[in-house]
């Protein structure tokens, strides 16, 4: 798939709590072909203790206005300088990067946690677009680590768990009734510990799974080779090769 | 206008992309000409496939990142089997950087290399900071340098860059034994070995604790080493570190290199080589420079 530079125009920033913002940012074209589950490298501007791009996954893609958009956790100074921005600035993306997920299975369950919630909506809405109706279970450890949950209801049956119970269940995704029903396919995004437990829950059952992994990057084209994952074929650009992979391809990664 | 020498290999402009920073060049395609560039140099190739370093590997720095991949490569083989034919209808010179654990390594993937027929050089890298054995350990002595250098060049026929680590007492020394040795050009500088601990989690952040620093932040090191290297030897000397633009490219030349290496700036910015080399267009246009030559080693 083609990769593109290109300035991009913020049309919507959305702030869901001290933690967590989204940037909906306005391409002055069409937009090219993006599958669910690619991100994007963001060029951070104006901070000279920042060198490098930030990859950030792609949250949603509205073809007709032309836009896709960004739900960041404010983590670092890359993050913190994105906060900062406002409608009508420009960022310059290096888009669309990686490996989307395949959109397999009939029935799917779609697991996120914190952040790892970015990729799984436009994943929900490209399904739904086939006609797939997935099961959508978000967790965080509190409710306001769940942000733009809200987006994900037209898209499918969505279920919450948090860790203290401030919405839906109390406890892990994996504790939630949901999590073991019949399901044909798994996809999850989240916390490594959490991916872990949910691949190894589907490889026990003989459930397929991808998991879409977040590694320190550089240059987020499979040039500098400093991301890499220990997949059962060595290491793996999660850049390039991901950053969805077969949990079948990560069993030495899943059961560390 | 632009056009440079470095030995026998005619570059059309004196940009070049530093090997490990560029992958195979494929990875840059979508962004540019590739036919465009001066050269482009390879990732760092080894007589055996190579795994590199675990994860994490990278670690970001005031002005620059720490990296340490340990020269994760296919091995020669499939370099020349595969990733070649890939590649040998480019328009421009495509270099592959030769590294390894002992003479016997580097000797049998120069061999290899120097049997296909659209690869014109080799840039010898004996300065990777980031693998245990051989690397830096080659390009920090002299005499082991020279050795190392001479046994490639009996076997190597074409253009042979070695390239030069700057965590030496003296790097003008260790330049002065590669040329006696039969070097047709030097490029430096590789990274500077350094060291990062993320203090909340109390860790070093490169699971090897140091690495290779490059980026901005050692470019004034770099300059000055260039200056001392091209002053000190005759043959060519290719400069790089933490070159952005054109302007840090045109230091570089006034500092006496006949070419210069784009590295960590491409993960930035995949197009900053065209950038850099529309940049010096414009600067001779604007100094009524007819020929790039004319301000190499002024300083």
């Amino acid at each position: 798939m083609k990769k593109y530079i290109t300035d991009f125009t913020i049309i919507e920033k959305h702030i869901f709590n001290e933690n967590y913002f989204s940037l909906t940012l306005q391409h002055p074209q069409h937009l090219p072909e993006i599958e669910a589950g690619q991100f994007v490298e963001v060029y951070i501007p104006d901070n000279k203790e920042v060198l490098l791009r930030r990859p950030i996954s792609i949250h949603d893609v509205d073809r007709d206005a032309n836009t896709i958009k960004l739900l960041i956790q404010k983590v670092g100074k890359g993050t913190s300088t994105l906060a900062s921005m406002h409608e009508g600035d420009i960022l310059n993306l290096v888009y669309p990067l990686g490996h989307g997920f395949s959109q397999q299975g009939n029935n799917p369950l779609l697991v996120g946690g914190g952040a790892g919630i970015a990729p799984l909506l436009y994943l929900s809405k490209c399904l739904k677009a086939k006609g797939i109706t997935p099961t959508i279970l978000l967790g965080g450890r509190t409710e306001k680590l769940i942000p733009s949950r809200e987006e994900f209801k037209p898209f499918g049956t969505l279920a919450l768990a948090t860790e203290d119970g401030s919405i839906g269940e109390k406890g892990l995704v994996t504790q939630h009734p949901l999590f073991q029903g019949s399901y044909d396919h798994i996809y999850t995004c989240g916390p490594t510990p959490m991916m872990k437990a949910v691949a190894r829950y589907a490889m026990a059952k003989g459930i397929p799974c991808e998991v879409s992994l977040e590694n320190l990057m550089a240059c987020g084209i499979g040039a500098c080779l400093c991301c890499v994952v220990d997949s059962d074929q060595g290491h793996k650009c999660v850049c390039k090769e991901g950053p969805v992979f077969n949990a079948n391809q990560l069993t030495t990664w899943i059961n560390n | 206008m632009l056009q440079t020498k470095i030995h026998n290999l005619v570059l059309k402009n004196p940009v070049m992309t530093a090997s490990g920073t560029f992958g195979y060049g494929e990875e840059f395609a979508d962004f540019i000409d590739l036919n465009r560039l001066g050269a482009i140099i390879v990732k760092g190739t080894t007589g055996e496939r190579r795994q590199g370093n675990p994860y994490p590997r990278m670690a970001e720095t005031p002005a620059g990142m720490l990296n340490a991949v340990g020269l994760q490569n296919v091995g020669v083989e499939t370099f020349c089997n595969e990733v070649y034919h890939r590649i040998k209808h480019l328009d421009t010179n495509v270099i592959v950087n030769v590294s390894g654990s002992s003479i016997e390594e580097y000797c049998k993937t120069a061999a290899m290399i120097d049997a296909l027929d659209n690869i014109p050089a080799i840039e010898l890298n004996i300065s990777c900071p980031n693998v245990k054995k051989g690397g830096m350990g080659f390009g920090t002595d002299p005499a082991m340098a020279a050795q190392v250098v001479s046994e490639v060049r009996k076997i190597y026929h074409k253009t042979l860059i070695v390239k030069l680590t700057p965590n030496v007492t003296s790097v003008v020394e260790i330049a002065k034994a590669v040329e006696a040795a039969g070097a047709d050009s030097v490029s430096l500088i590789n990274t500077l070995l350094g060291m990062a601990i993320d203090v909340e989690r109390q860790r070093p952040c490169l699971s090897t604790i140091t690495g290779g620093l490059s980026g901005p932040a050692v470019k004034p090191i770099a300059v000055r080493m260039v200056w001392q290297v091209a002053h000190a030897v005759k043959i060519p000397v290719i400069g790089l570190g933490g070159i952005g633009s054109a302007a840090d490219a045109l230091e570089f030349l006034m500092a006496g290199a006949r070419a210069v290496q784009v590295g960590t700036a491409n993960f930035i910015d995949p197009t900053v080589t065209m950038k850099i080399i529309d940049g010096l267009g414009d600067y001779c246009n604007r100094h009524g420079i007819k020929d790039i030559n004319e301000i190499i080693g002024i300083i």
